[in-house]
C-alpha cells in the first residue's frame, strides 16, 4: 500500500519557515547573553520585535495559503526502521495556531515592557519569554509526534522557569516545581502514547499515522489499540491542560508575573493540549470509548473549577480557576467531536483570558502588588481604560452577545445538547457560575468603595500606554472575534469551513457524528437559554456585591459547612499532600537513612579509599634514580622478550 | 628474489650484518647501564637505534623489498628530532645543576 502524503512542496524558500521559531530563539540568546547589558526597554522591545517578525511571516504564510504541506529541514533520527525527519507541518490548524501565539505573545510582550519596568531581571525575563514562544512554535509547527514532544517539554521548562521568576520566594519555587512535577506525570502517559503509536503505525509523522489509522488496515483490534493510545496521549493532555485530576498545579503556578499568566496559563501553553487532541482527532474519532472519557473529564472540570472560583478572594486565582475550567469547556468539546467548536473557544478564550489576565496585572500594577479582592474597590474611577477592557473580558466570558465567548459557548453547548442533554445541562449550569464568579470578581474590584490603605489610595493611577494599548487591542478581538464563526448572522461559519479539511479522516470515519445539525428552532431556544444562564449570573452577582454590598470575610471566619468545602478548594491540595507527597517524602527520608548512609555510603567512600591506600603504597616505587629505572627497563624488556621466544 | 639481489652485496653473508647490529647494540644496552654522564648515555641511545637501522637496511637489501631502507629514512628524521629536544634538555638540566650526572638527579619522584 502506497502512501501518499500530503503535497511536500513548499512555495516558500526553507529559510522562511526557519525564521518563524528562530527569531524568537535569537531573541532569547541575545536576551540572555546581553543580560544587563541591555537597558530594560532595549530587552523589552528586542523580545517583542523577534516576536512581530513570526508573527509576520505567519500572516504571509497564512494569507497566501492554497494547500496542506510539509517542509522537510533535515533528516534527524534514522534507526532501522524508524525515520523521524524534523520537517514541519503548515495546514490550517499549525497556521491557526502560529497566528494565535505569535499574535497574542506579541501583545504580551509589549504588555511586560511596561508591566516589567521596575524589574531587575528584564532581561531574564524577555529571554524566558522568548524561549516559551519558541517551543510553542516548533510544538505547533512539527510535523511529527516526536517534534511536538520537544516542544511540549520546551514549553514545560519554560514554565517552570517564569513561575519561579522571582526565585528568591520559596513559596513561588514551589509553586514552580508543582508545576513541573505534576506536568511529568502527564508527559510519562504522552510517551507511552508515542511509543504506542510507533508500535502500531511503525511511523510517527502524523501524515502516514493518520492515513494508515483511517484506513482501518489493522482490522478488528484497530479500535482496542485507538482507545489505548488515545487514553495515554489524553493522560498528557490532561497534565498540559491542567485538566482532573491534574489541574492543582495551574492555580499555583499564578506565582509567575501576571504576563507569564496570561501568556503560559490561559493563552497558548495550556491550549497545548487541546491541539494535540485536534491533531490526532483520527486516532480519537477511532476511540469512541476515550471520546467519552475526554468529555466527562472535561465537563466535571468545568463545573469543579467554577464552583471553587466562587469563593476566591485572589484576584488571580479567580482567573486561574476561571481558565481551568474553560479548559474544562474546550475538552467537553471534543469529547463530544465538535473538533472546530473547540479550536474556535481556544481562539475566544486566548483573546479574552489574556484580556483578564492583564487587566488583572494593570490593577495590581496600581495596587502596588495587591491581589487581595477585599482591599480593592471602586477602581472604576482611578483605571477607567482598565476597567472597560476587563468589563468587555467579563462579558465575552459569560456568553453575552456579541461578544467572542458567546459565539464559541454556544456552539460547544449545542454540540453537547445533541450528544446528551443532561451533560448539556450541567455544561449550562457552569455557564451560569462562570458569569457569576467573574462579574464578582468586577464589582468587588471595581465599584463600590475603596477599601485598600491610604498609601495604596495615593499611589492609585492608570498604566502607561505600553500596558493599555495591548489591552484595548485584546478587548477589540475580544468583543469582534466571535464573528468569524457566526453562520446565523453572516451565513457562513468562517473557521468552521476554513479548518473542515483538517477533519476529512474522522468525517468519513463517522459521518454521523458530523452531521449532527439542531434544528433552527432548537438552537434559538439553546442561544436564548444560554444567555439566559449569562445574564441570571450577573443579575444575581449585581444584587449581592452591588446592591447588598457584601464583602468576603476574612480567611479564618467561620463559614458554613459547604462554602467552606468551596474555599478550601475541595481540600484537594491536602489530599495530594497525604495521598502522595508525604508518602514520598517519607519512602526518601528512609531511604537516606538506611540505604544511602549505610549501604552506598561506605560502599563508595570504600573504593575510595582503597584506591588512595593503594597509591600510597604504590609511591614507594618511585625512587627518582634513573639508573634503577634503566635497569628495570631492560630486565622487563629481557623478560617480555624472553617469555615470548623463549619457549620455541 | 635471489636473482634481484646485486652481486656486491651477496659478497658479505646477511649474518654479518646481524652480528654487527647485535655487537651496536649490545655496546648501546651496556653504556646506557653503566655510564653516568647524560650524554653518553644519550650516544649510546643512538647507537641502538643506528644498530637496529643497520638490520633493517641488511634485510631490505637481501629481500630486494625498499620499504626497509624508506622506513629508515624516516626513524632517521625523527631521531634528529628526538636528538634536538634531547640536548636540550640536557643543556638545561647543565645550567640549573652545572652538572650532568643521572645519578645526582634523583628529584623526579614522591
Amino acid at each position: 500500500m502506497e502512501i501518499v502524503l500530503p503535497g511536500t512542496n513548499a512555495p516558500y524558500p526553507t529559510f522562511l519557515y526557519v525564521l518563524i521559531p528562530l527569531l524568537p530563539f535569537v531573541g532569547f540568546l541575545l536576551n540572555g547573553l546581553l543580560n544587563k547589558r541591555l537597558s530594560a526597554t532595549a530587552a523589552g522591545l528586542l523580545g517583542s520585535a523577534t516576536v512581530l517578525g513570526s508573527f509576520v511571516i505567519s500572516l504571509v504564510l497564512f494569507f497566501n495559503f492554497k494547500y496542506q504541506y510539509t517542509v522537510e529541514l533535515f533528516d534527524w533520527i534514522t534507526v532501522g526502521s524508524l525515520q523521524i525527519p524534523f520537517s514541519y507541518q503548515i495546514d490550517q490548524l499549525s497556521l491557526v495556531m502560529l497566528l494565535l501565539v505569535t499574535g497574542v505573545g506579541f501583545l504580551i510582550h509589549v504588555y511586560s515592557i511596561g508591566y516589567m519596568a521596575h524589574d531587575e531581571n528584564v532581561g531574564k525575563f524577555f529571554s524566558f519569554l522568548n524561549l516559551f514562544i519558541f517551543s510553542m512554535l516548533v510544538l505547533v509547527l512539527g510535523s511529527n509526534f516526536v517534534i511536538l514532544f520537544i516542544g511540549w517539554e520546551g514549553v514545560g521548562l519554560c514554565s517552570y522557569l517564569l513561575i519561579g521568576f522571582w526565585n528568591t520566594n520559596t513559596d513561588y519555587n514551589n509553586a514552580a516545581k508543582k508545576a513541573f512535577i505534576i506536568n511529568r506525570i502527564g508527559d510519562l502517559g504522552f510517551l507511552l502514547g508515542i511509543f504506542l503509536i510507533y508500535l502500531t503505525f511503525n511511523s510517527v509523522q502524523y501524515g502516514e499515522v493518520f492515513q494508515k489509522a483511517s484506513l482501518s488496515q489493522f482490522g478488528p483490534y484497530t479500535a482496542g489499540i485507538c482507545t489505548a493510545i488515545t487514553l495515554l496521549l489524553f493522560v498528557g493532555a490532561m497534565g498540559k491542560s491542567a485538566q482532573l485530576p491534574l489541574y492543582t498545579w495551574l492555580p499555583d503556578a499564578m506565582a509567575g508575573p501576571t504576563p507569564v499568566s496570561a501568556l503560559i496559563h490561559a493563552a497558548t501553553m495550556v491550549t497545548a493540549g487541546v491541539y494535540m487532541v485536534l491533531r490526532a482527532n483520527v486516532l480519537f474519532t477511532l476511540a469512541p470509548q476515550t471520546l467519552e472519557v475526554v468529555g466527562i473529564i472535561g465537563l466535571a472540570t468545568a463545573l469543579f473549577a467554577a464552583t471553587i472560583g466562587l469563593a476566591q478572594n485572589d484576584i488571580k486565582k479567580v482567573l486561574a480557576y476561571s481558565t481551568v475550567s474553560q479548559l474544562g469547556y474546550m475538552f467537553l468539546a471534543l469529547g463530544v467531536m465538535g473538533y472546530s467548536s473547540s479550536l474556535f473557544h481556544v481562539l475566544t478564550h486566548a483573546f479574552f483570558k489574556a484580556l483578564m489576565f492583564l487587566g488583572g496585572g494593570s490593577v495590581i500594577h496600581a495596587m502596588s502588588n495587591e491581589q487581595d479582592l477585599r482591599r480593592m474597590g471602586g477602581l472604576r474611577k482611578y483605571l477607567p481604560v482598565t476597567f472597560f477592557t476587563f468589563l468587555i473580558g467579563c462579558l465575552a466570558i459569560s456568553g453575552i452577545p456579541p461578544f467572542a465567548g458567546f459565539f464559541s459557548k454556544d456552539e460547544i453547548l449545542s454540540h453537547v445538547y445533541e450528544h446528551s442533554k443532561l451533560m448539556w445541562a450541567v455544561g449550562l449550569f457552569t455557564s451560569f457560575l462562570t458569569a457569576f464568579y467573574m462579574f464578582r470578581l468586577l464589582f468587588l474590584a471595581f465599584f463600590g468603595e475603596f477599601r485598600g490603605t491610604e498609601e495604596q489610595k495615593h499611589h492609585l493611577h492608570e498604566s502607561p500606554a505600553s500596558m493599555t494599548l495591548p489591552l484595548i487591542v485584546l478587548a477589540i478581538l475580544a468583543a469582534v472575534g466571535g464573528f468569524m464563526g457566526a453562520p446565523m448572522l453572516l451565513g457562513k461559519h468562517y473557521l468552521a469551513d476554513y479548518l473542515a479539511p483538517l477533519f476529512t479522516y474522522s468525517r468519513r470515519l463517522n459521518p454521523a457524528a458530523f452531521a449532527l445539525e439542531p434544528d433552527h428552532g432548537t438552537e434559538l431556544m439553546l442561544i436564548g437559554l444560554s444567555v439566559a444562564a449569562g445574564v441570571l449570573g450577573i443579575v444575581l452577582a449585581y444584587v449581592q456585591y452591588v446592591v447588598r454590598a457584601q464583602r468576603p470575610v476574612a480567611d479564618d471566619a467561620p463559614r458554613p459547612a459547604p462554602e467552606n468545602l468551596v474555599y478550601h478548594k475541595y481540600y484537594i491540595d491536602e489530599l495530594y499532600d497525604a495521598l502522595f507527597v508525604r508518602p514520598t517524602m517519607a519512602l526518601s527520608r528512609g531511604l537516606y537513612k538506611f540505604v544511602e548512609n549505610s549501604v552506598l555510603n561506605p560502599l563508595t567512600n570504600g573504593f575510595g579509599r582503597a584506591v588512595q591506600g593503594g597509591g600510597f603504597l604504590l609511591r614507594y616505587v618511585q625512587t627518582g634514580a634513573v639508573e634503577t629505572y634503566l635497569i628495570l627497563m631492560v630486565v622487563g624488556i629481557v623478560l617480555i622478550l624472553g617469555l615470548n621466544y623463549g619457549r620455541l | 628474489m635471489e636473482a634481484t639481489v646485486p652481486e656486491v652485496i651477496r659478497t658479505v653473508p646477511l649474518q654479518y650484518y646481524v652480528f654487527l647490529a647485535t655487537a651496536l647494540f649490545a655496546i648501546g644496552v651496556v653504556g646506557v647501564l653503566t655510564r653516568r654522564n647524560a650524554i653518553i648515555i644519550f650516544m649510546c641511545i643512538e647507537l641502538m637505534l643506528n644498530a637496529v637501522n643497520v638490520l633493517l637496511t641488511a634485510f631490505s637489501a637481501y629481500r630486494a623489498d625498499p620499504n626497509g631502507q624508506i622506513f629508515v629514512f624516516f626513524i632517521m628524521a625523527v631521531a634528529a628530532a628526538e636528538v634536538a629536544v634531547g640536548l636540550g634538555i640536557i643543556v638545561m638540566i647543565y645550567r640549573n645543576f652545572q652538572t650532568t650526572d643521572v645519578n645526582l638527579l634523583s628529584r623526579l619522584k614522591w
